[in-house]
């Protein structure tokens, strides 16, 4: 096949580079949300609340992305009964649904790990100075924790939504039609298979650079005061 | 619990496919990352331009796409330019050795990394002391580098392993008997996926903290090294 009739197939490709994007971004935003609270929960002196997020990070980082789309998408359906009782089958049911839920988790696990090293990395000192100065509880996390680990922990996570977004081409072996899917539907059409698969690696090898200048970017704003120091 | 109908120990028995493959991508990740890591460092602009080519793409993909690129298209590919000079054949790949190939290709691009932040951690001191030594190439890399090069690379490994051996999960795709493929066959049997791949994800989870208290394990024993030497 010609690159000339390759270049046809293009806008199906963008049609599952969208879902490939869509996945992504509400898994990643969802799972910095719900890392925050389960950071703050494993850096807790309180058993009852450390053990919990202790077994979530651990499980979802020691085990393979794969292995939990499996387990959502195909293991709901031994609880489909239960699931229906409380109005959730319809959820489950839907491979879209069960690629973000997966998804969501696995990022949440890596995230709150990357949050719970950069707030332990806060200077004593600032905690000290802030505390000098009056500042207690949320005010004290506001204004001086937060901003100081999310500096920490920027690299990091732009590392772990990179990792996400190439991640979530295995949403395609759970019958969805992102970028990967898409591809692996093109070939099953024409036979032109590393044709395909070659311009479908160049499009997520875009991706990932353009995701990395973003990042990047941000990460120097977020470094300004150093810059004149360097 | 795990009774699956008598299939729990298929899949237990998938565990040896997935340690050998773990095993041999990660034996070939190391050489292609040495290999990368010399280039890298090398005098000559192409070799550099050929490394860094290979880190940047191998990072910039998914793992899967490369695996599918590989197992698929390569033979198709072979295929099409054999019947452009006339030749009629049929090429199939192993799928032990596609996947192992692959995931040592992908893998071996993170050992790059691993190895040249190594090599740069040795004190330049010590080969300056072994070339006075009249060692030199080959030689001085095998006795002086190589050997502190490893305790510096030694967590990073760690870690390149621990990801490396999940990522093998994914070579059940291209129809390799390991965990996941045995975990689904067993699924489809008894009708009970969670129960099955439940059962997958605890055996992955047992291999993550046996690597985790070996690597800690070595970790220690190289460091004492470190400090007596």
């Amino acid at each position: 096949m010609s690159w000339a009739q390759l270049l046809e197939h293009l806008p199906r490709l963008m049609d599952g580079f969208w879902i490939t994007i869509s996945i992504t971004t509400l898994s990643v935003l969802i799972g910095l949300v719900l890392a925050v609270p389960i950071a703050l929960m494993r850096l807790s002196s309180i058993r009852i609340l450390q053990w919990p997020s202790y077994f979530f990070i651990f499980y979802f980082r020691g085990t393979p992305l794969l292995v939990q789309l499996f387990l959502v998408y195909y293991g709901s359906g031994q609880f489909r009964n239960e699931l229906s009782e409380f109005g959730l089958w319809t959820y489950f049911r839907e491979a879209y649904f069960c690629a973000v839920f997966t998804l969501t988790l696995n990022t949440c696990a890596y995230t709150a790990e990357i949050i719970r090293g950069a707030i332990q990395s806060v200077p004593k000192g600032e905690i000290e100075a802030g505390r000098a100065c009056g500042m207690s509880g949320i005010l004290l996390y506001r204004r001086i924790i937060f901003p100081s680990a999310l500096r920490t922990a920027w690299p990091a996570y732009g590392n772990e939504v990179i990792f996400l977004m190439q991640a979530s081409s295995l949403v395609s072996i759970i019958t969805l039609m992102d970028l990967t899917g898409v591809a692996r539907r093109i070939i099953s059409d024409t036979f032109a298979v590393y044709e395909v698969y070659l311009l479908v690696a160049l499009l997520y090898l875009v991706i990932t650079y353009v995701l990395a200048f973003v990042f990047k970017l941000i990460e120097n704003r977020l470094q300004r005061h150093h810059r004149l120091l360097s | 619990m795990f009774d699956l109908d008598g299939y729990a120990p298929m899949i237990i028995a998938g565990l040896k496919n997935t340690l050998l493959v773990g095993v041999s991508a990660m034996c070939l990740a190391i050489i292609f990352g040495l290999i990368g890591a010399w280039a890298k460092s090398a005098h000559s602009v192409v070799f550099r331009f050929i490394a860094n080519l290979y880190t940047t793409v191998v990072r910039g993909v998914p793992e899967l796409i490369l695996l599918l690129l590989f197992y698929y298209g390569f033979p198709q590919l072979v295929q099409d330019l054999a019947s452009s000079l006339g030749y009629d054949i049929m090429m199939d790949l192993n799928p032990f050795l596609a996947g192992t190939l692959t995931i040592g290709f992908i893998y071996g691009a993170f050992c790059t990394e691993v190895f040249r932040g190594a090599y740069q951690s040795v004190p330049k001191g010590q080969a300056e002391s072994a070339m006075a030594l009249g060692m030199s190439g080959f030689l001085l890399y095998r006795r002086i580098l190589l050997p502190q090069m490893m305790y510096f690379a030694l967590p990073g490994l760690g870690n390149i392993w621990l990801v490396l051996i999940k990522a093998t999960a994914l070579i059940s795709i291209i129809q390799l008997d390991e965990i996941m493929r045995m975990a689904k066959i067993a699924a489809n049997a008894t009708r009970e996926p969670f129960t099955a791949y439940f059962l997958a994800s605890l055996l992955f989870l047992g291999i993550t903290v046996i690597s985790m208290v070996g690597q800690h394990y070595l970790e220690k024993k190289w460091a004492r090294a470190g400090a007596s030497g």
